[in-house]
């Protein structure tokens, strides 16, 4: 039977590959960046950061800066503490979570190396420079807290004297009987897992130019972000403005990855500072400055455990997680979300009713941490698939066979996991056997004993994994953030019979504003090309969320796809009106109405436009046509729509060197509806890679006092293009029925399980050594140091 | 100190301090903003344009060296037409994303496509490892490169 759904009418796009109609702009050097823009009278500010992680400001003397060629003025706490009041990140959802006020400027004490103390505005940003070098602070140094477990002892120094102790939040989670579980099993394997600090190094760094226009009272604040109009409530509220006093504008940024959807005292000393200079004020994070001052990702340490039986029978997950934040908990998202994401997510694929977990989340004085690409994913997903790989190697089973035997069955939803999360339809079966069908495992698994036997050491990995997204008010809003979880779409037809989307998306290269055309273009029924979108102005589009947590296309895509329907609707009771036909007997195809059965054009859209706009005297006097159709849409069903998917990874080691080389990756992702192939498999390579170069490369590395060693872009390193594998990618559709277009999230989905597949592929290559590697990154000094272990 | 070169075909005369990169004078002196500044030390190759026929790290060249040079930036090409095929190859393979390194990507690439024949996956991607992007994972990038190369080959 062939049934046709409201997106397969003509002009239909959805599940096409359509090429991202503006990207002539990009390729051309076109785009408008934060960092491109100048203004007039715009100012610039450099910051001088804390050289220190831990220590008290005893005097700072900003005089000889002052008189430097070029300044306007130079600024410390005390100075913005008037415009500019403080905050707190934490959230009433995440029960015991403390955290202290936090300011644009350290006040009195600085606790991360690289924390603004004085800013210095002038006339550029070289003479803001070169002012900052003249400016004198005395520090007084304090013991830092930098070790995580160590930062939990008796007698640690307390990085906040008013919390107590340098604990912000504990977590306890138990389901079933863990220990009458691991009792019964045939084996507990036990493993610690550690999961280094890294960081989002978008190639764009956090950009801002704040605009205090005094005789408007109104700021104007263009910002690479996430979230616009976040940003506007936080900005409005701590400035002490109303929200409509404040506009956030964001065209092109240059890469996000969450990194740009927190709260930086960068920004808000901008803010404060545009406010109280009553001009234009710019600031550029410099790349040796967002090594510091960007928040960073993970940093954790899981002690774990996994109860089998020896017919490959999962009986008990049970994992300790410990988390450094740094010195503060991020606001307003707070620092708390990704050890809560650990406990919910690990254990999650499989059918396992026994599931313990801590977590636990300190202060220490790095860099703050929060929410990265993949939150909490990677980790739980590395976890989960380590233990399960350690408990098929001791009971001498296949990876993929003690997979079969305990993920949860495709036809078991709807289905609960051991820590609540519910799931409405997920494909992990279904997921895996297409994964090992196109990497052709056995024959991978035949090449491998051939070249072992020859001494080339290759290891294939697997990793399942579910993952959170489209989140409704679960996340923030009920811890009494506002983060708005739905979001708005407004489709009007111009007088010309064009159409303009104007959505509380944004775009960080993912793809939306394409995307949302597709949607728009297939529910009115016209040319995609007579469709335009507006995002990243609070003044001009909707209010809703913005692009994080995969949910722009699940959520932002549904109010479009409402929106246009709703239109839609209405053009055809104009023309119904126009041509005296019923509403019902029409369509819209090509940008044209027509007769629904026959096709015939009854009238185009531009004429139509055209009668409503300027010949309204020509319609019924009682009729009144409604060219603009405004649609919201949060998910109501479930808190969150899981996605899953499955990677593997083929690796080789050279034994001598440490050197890992990635032969290839496989993903077969369920994100629901694909709304455009070619997009979504972007989405999920680009978050391969990024969960690779945490695998392999991407380490913020301490010293015992604090200092970052390699905040360069030469140190700290990323993956290059000749370091990557092709990545094949395919998927299986599960559509969320909660929505018209049954589309979840797939941007972090690549992040979730690259690591964890690169781990198990890493100790399969090493299992003739019995060596065992669970730290990431998997360096090659690492992976020498392993061996040697190994051989001793 | 007075500078006179050849930016994009055309003559520019500017005074510069002698301090000032090249890329920082093509953005705030010229408003060529479409080289961009990703680490300033010369590793991540956003900046990257063309001096006198060779590509180079504009964070890493001083202004005042490039006097008497022609430079041509990613505006310049875009123009002159010469990397229409690569452009529209990187937005039929979604080869960009952010767009934020795809101005240097797009030149470092074509000064391989411009060695003539059709190079290997392997040597492609060995060829744009000094230019970081973080949003594709580079292998629409050099699908997008690969297809130029035997397009111009054919």
């Amino acid at each position: 039977m062939n049934v046709l759904s409201p997106q397969d009418l003509p002009n239909s796009y959805i599940g096409r590959s359509i090429p991202r109609p503006n990207l002539d702009r990009l390729t051309q050097g076109r785009g408008l960046y934060v960092s491109d823009l100048v203004l007039p009278r715009m100012a610039h500010v450099a910051f001088l950061r804390s050289p220190h992680a831990h220590a008290e400001i005893v005097r700072i003397d900003t005089t000889a800066a002052a008189t430097m060629p070029g300044v306007i003025r130079v600024l410390t706490a005390a100075d913005l503490a008037a415009v500019c009041t403080p905050w707190v990140g934490v959230l009433a959802h995440l029960k015991g979570l403390k955290s202290a006020p936090q300011y644009p400027m350290a006040v009195d004490r600085v606790r991360w190396q690289g924390e603004p103390v004085v800013a210095v505005v002038a006339a550029s940003r070289a003479e803001a420079e070169d002012a900052a070098e003249r400016i004198e602070i005395d520090f007084n140094e304090l013991p830092a807290v930098v070790d995580a477990a160590a930062a939990l002892e008796p007698g640690s120094p307390v990085i906040h004297a008013a919390l107590g102790d340098n604990l912000a939040f504990e977590r306890n989670l138990h389901a079933g009987d863990v220990d009458a579980a691991m009792a019964g099993s045939d084996h507990v394997i036990e493993q610690d897992f550690t999961f280094a600090r890294h960081t989002g190094v978008t190639l764009e760094a956090r950009a801002i130019v704040a605009d205090w226009n005094s005789a408007e009272q109104r700021m104007t604040v263009h910002l690479g972000t996430q979230a616009p109009h976040m940003m506007q409530n936080i900005i409005a509220l701590h400035l002490g403005l109303e929200e409509q006093q404040v506009r956030i504008l964001c065209q092109d940024v240059g890469g996000s990855f969450g990194i740009k959807v927190h709260v930086y005292c960068d920004d808000m000393a901008i803010a404060a500072i545009a406010r109280i200079l009553a001009r234009p004020v710019k600031y550029v994070a410099d790349r040796l400055e967002s090594f510091v001052a960007d928040i960073h990702a993970r940093d954790h340490v899981v002690k774990a455990r996994i109860g089998v039986t020896d017919d490959g029978t999962i009986k008990a997950f049970e994992i300790d997680d410990l988390t450094g934040i740094g010195p503060y908990s991020v606001y307003p998202r707070t620092s708390a979300v990704e050890a809560n994401q650990v406990v919910n997510l690990v254990g999650g694929p499989y059918a396992v009713a026994n599931y313990r977990a801590r977590a636990r989340v300190v202060f220490q004085n790095k860099a703050v941490m929060s929410q990265y690409r993949g939150v909490g994913h990677p980790i739980a997903t590395s976890v989960t698939e380590g233990l399960v790989d350690l408990a098929a190697a001791r009971i001498g089973m296949d990876p993929a066979e003690i997979r079969r035997r305990n993920l949860v069955r495709d036809d078991a939803y709807p289905a609960t996991s051991a820590a609540g999360l519910r799931f409405e339809a997920l494909s992990h079966h279904t997921s895996l056997n297409k994964l090992l069908t196109m990497m052709d495992y056995d024959a991978l698994r035949a090449e491998q004993r051939d070249l072992r036997s020859r001494g080339i050491h290759r290891g294939i990995g697997l990793a399942s994994f579910i993952e959170i997204t489209n989140p409704g008010p679960a996340f923030y809003g009920v811890g009494g953030a506002r983060i708005s979880a739905q979001d708005g779409a407004a489709v009007k037809l111009d007088a010309s019979g064009a159409v303009t989307l104007q959505s509380s998306l944004t775009e960080q290269g993912q793809g939306n504003t394409a995307v949302l055309a597709q949607i728009v273009a297939t529910a009115m029924g016209v040319d995609i090309a007579r469709v335009r979108v507006i995002v990243g102005d609070t003044d001009n589009t909707p209010y809703g969320g913005g692009t994080w947590a995969s949910r722009g296309a699940g959520i932002g895509g549904e109010a479009a796809w409402q929106a246009g329907r709703a239109l839609r609707g209405n053009v055809l009771t104009l023309a119904g009106t126009i041509l005296q036909a019923t509403p019902d007997s029409l369509d819209i195809r090509a940008g044209s109405v027509v007769d629904a059965a026959t096709g015939t054009e009854r009238i185009t859209l531009r004429e139509l436009a055209r009668i409503a706009y300027f010949r309204p005297d020509t319609l019924p006097r009682d009729f009144q046509s409604e060219l603009m159709a405004t649609r919201h849409y949060v998910p109501r069903d479930y808190p969150f729509a899981f996605t899953n998917g499955v990677q593997a990874s083929y690796l080789e080691v050279d034994t001598d060197t440490g050197f890992i080389r990635l032969l290839r990756h496989w993903v077969v992702e369920d994100c629901g509806t694909i709304l455009n192939p070619m997009l979504v498999d972007e989405q999920i390579r680009g978050g391969v890679v990024q969960g690779l170069g945490a695998a392999l490369f991407e380490h913020c590395q301490y010293d015992a006092q604090g200092q970052m060693i390699n905040a360069n872009m030469a140190d700290y390193l990323v993956p290059m293009a000749g370091e990557m594998p092709d990545i094949d990618v395919a998927h299986v559709v599960s559509p969320t029925l909660e929505s018209a277009l049954g589309a979840k999230g797939a941007g972090e989905a690549g992040t979730a399980g690259a690591a964890a597949c690169v781990m198990n592929a890493l100790n399969d290559a090493l299992a003739p050594f019995g060596a065992v590697m669970t730290a990431i990154p998997f360096t090659p000094e690492r992976v020498l140091q392993a061996l040697a272990r190994a051989n001793e | 100190m007075n500078i006179t070169l050849t930016v994009n075909g055309a003559r520019v005369d500017a005074d510069v301090l002698p301090r000032t990169h090249l890329v920082d004078f093509l953005r705030e002196h010229l408003a060529l903003t479409g080289s961009h500044l990703g680490c300033e030390h010369g590793v991540c190759g956003a900046c990257t344009i063309r001096l006198d026929g060779q590509i180079v790290r504009g964070c890493l060249v001083l202004a005042v060296q490039a006097d008497g040079g022609v430079v041509e930036t990613i505006e310049g090409l875009s123009d002159t037409g010469e990397i229409a095929d690569l452009q529209q190859a990187f937005i039929a393979r979604n080869a960009l994303q952010c767009g934020y390194c795809t101005p240097g990507m797009l030149i470092a690439a074509q000064d391989l496509l411009r060695h003539g024949g059709v190079p290997t996956r392997e040597a492609i991607r060995e060829h744009l490892s000094g230019n970081y992007c973080r949003c594709t994972g580079y292998q629409a990038i050099i699908d997008a490169v690969e297809a130029t190369a035997k397009a111009r080959a054919a």
